[in-house]
């Protein structure tokens, strides 16, 4: 139970501090998950990563349930999904029911700038992670460089790359060799 | 009656928007013409703003926002959960999978192509985070440029990349974002 309870609160404040959607979670879950509680590996997160692109649902939302499914099984799913969800219900509601105009207020826009920077921060030094640990022959530099120019330059929506990803790997796996 | 409807509308919306929060928006402006006395395109447009503006899932902010307009705190809890539902019996099934096939060939060689893509999407994702955040726009170069963001950037990147700082935990930048945010008066 004190385990549950761990996961519920982890991913309560991942939750919690979680602005902008799911790739602004990574970070955090890299901190927690991987280095702090040791739940998963970091190619394991990536794993659920890639999964959660293809898969229905809210990517931050899945990734806490392939998390707490992996350490506890449905229990542990179930925990980590409330834990992930709880924050933004409770935040919504007495956005929805006092503070109607919320984003109006212009500290809000204030914090919220700099929240923004950090966050652009966050997310390229945890690219630069990425890249460093797991982008190392030409395969793998072809399938990033690959993956971040349809995207960025053709709009390319993510679920045919994570598609087409899969296949090249399953092609390596016929026809080159894996390390 | 009413809280059934908003349950089936949810998860049919968590169950075929598929990519991330944003992809719920097609379905809720649908709802926005189904049902009109949920709530209409400009309170959608609302959302959004709220929804980007207050931590946690972007999907999720919107369905508890949506189900709150609809049908009060009940609303609330009946669209969020009806939101999650089938992504999470999806994860459980493939997550059963994952752990019986993880040895697998194929398996393994799906993600060996998956791994370097998921990281030039991550990637993608940040450049145009980056891109809202430090271009403004305008006529020249200089100008286009936001330089006050820039330059915080590049300090609190700096500082991640320092190995002794390697202990500072992701919230402490994001409230000391905050705090320079409203010190600055950034917007």
């Amino acid at each position: 139970m004190k385990e549950l309870l761990t996961m519920f609160a982890t991913f309560f404040k991942i939750g919690l501090f979680t602005f902008g959607g799911g790739y602004a979670m990574l970070p955090m879950l890299q901190r927690e998950v991987v280095e702090n509680k040791k739940w998963a590996t970091e190619d394991e997160l990536m794993d659920y990563f890639a999964i959660s692109q293809c898969t229905p649902g809210v990517i931050a939302v899945n990734t806490a349930t392939f998390i707490g499914h992996k350490k506890r099984g449905v229990l542990g799913a179930t925990f980590t999904t409330f834990g992930v969800v709880l924050p933004s219900f409770i935040i919504i509601t007495l956005i929805a029911t006092v503070l109607t105009a919320f984003s109006d207020i212009v500290y809000v826009q204030y914090a919220l700038a700099g929240i923004r920077i950090v966050v652009a921060a966050l997310i390229t030094s945890t690219v630069i992670k990425l890249i460093i640990k797991g982008v190392k022959n030409l395969f793998q530099i072809t399938m990033c460089v690959l993956a971040f120019t349809l995207i960025v330059f053709l709009g390319l929506s993510p679920v045919y790359i994570v598609i087409g990803a899969a296949l090249f790997g399953l092609a390596m796996g016929k026809w080159g060799k894996i390390k | 009656m009413k809280y059934l409807i908003l349950f089936y509308e949810f998860f049919r919306t968590g169950l075929f928007a598929v990519g991330g929060g944003m992809a719920t928006l097609p379905f809720l402006s649908e709802m926005s013409v189904n049902h009109p006395d949920w709530f209409d395109s400009k309170m959608l447009a609302d959302m959004i703003a709220v929804s980007e503006s207050t931590p946690g899932p972007i999907g999720v902010n919107m369905a508890t926002y949506a189900g709150y307009n609809a049908g009060g705190v009940l609303g609330g809890v009946i669209s969020t959960f009806a939101l999650v539902l089938p992504s999470f019996l999806t994860i459980i099934i493939l997550s059963k999978f994952l752990a019986k096939f993880s040895e697998n060939k194929y398996v393994k060689a799906v993600f060996y192509g998956l791994r370097p893509a998921v990281a030039g999407l991550i990637a993608a994702a940040g450049f145009s985070v980056l891109k809202t955040t430090l271009y403004v726009g305008g006529d020249s170069f200089l100008s286009s440029l936001n330089w006050i963001a820039i330059a915080l950037f590049a300090v609190f990147l700096t500082m991640m990349q320092i190995k002794k700082l390697n202990k500072i935990h992701p919230i402490v930048y994001i409230v000391s974002g905050a705090v320079i945010g409203i010190i600055l008066k950034l917007n």
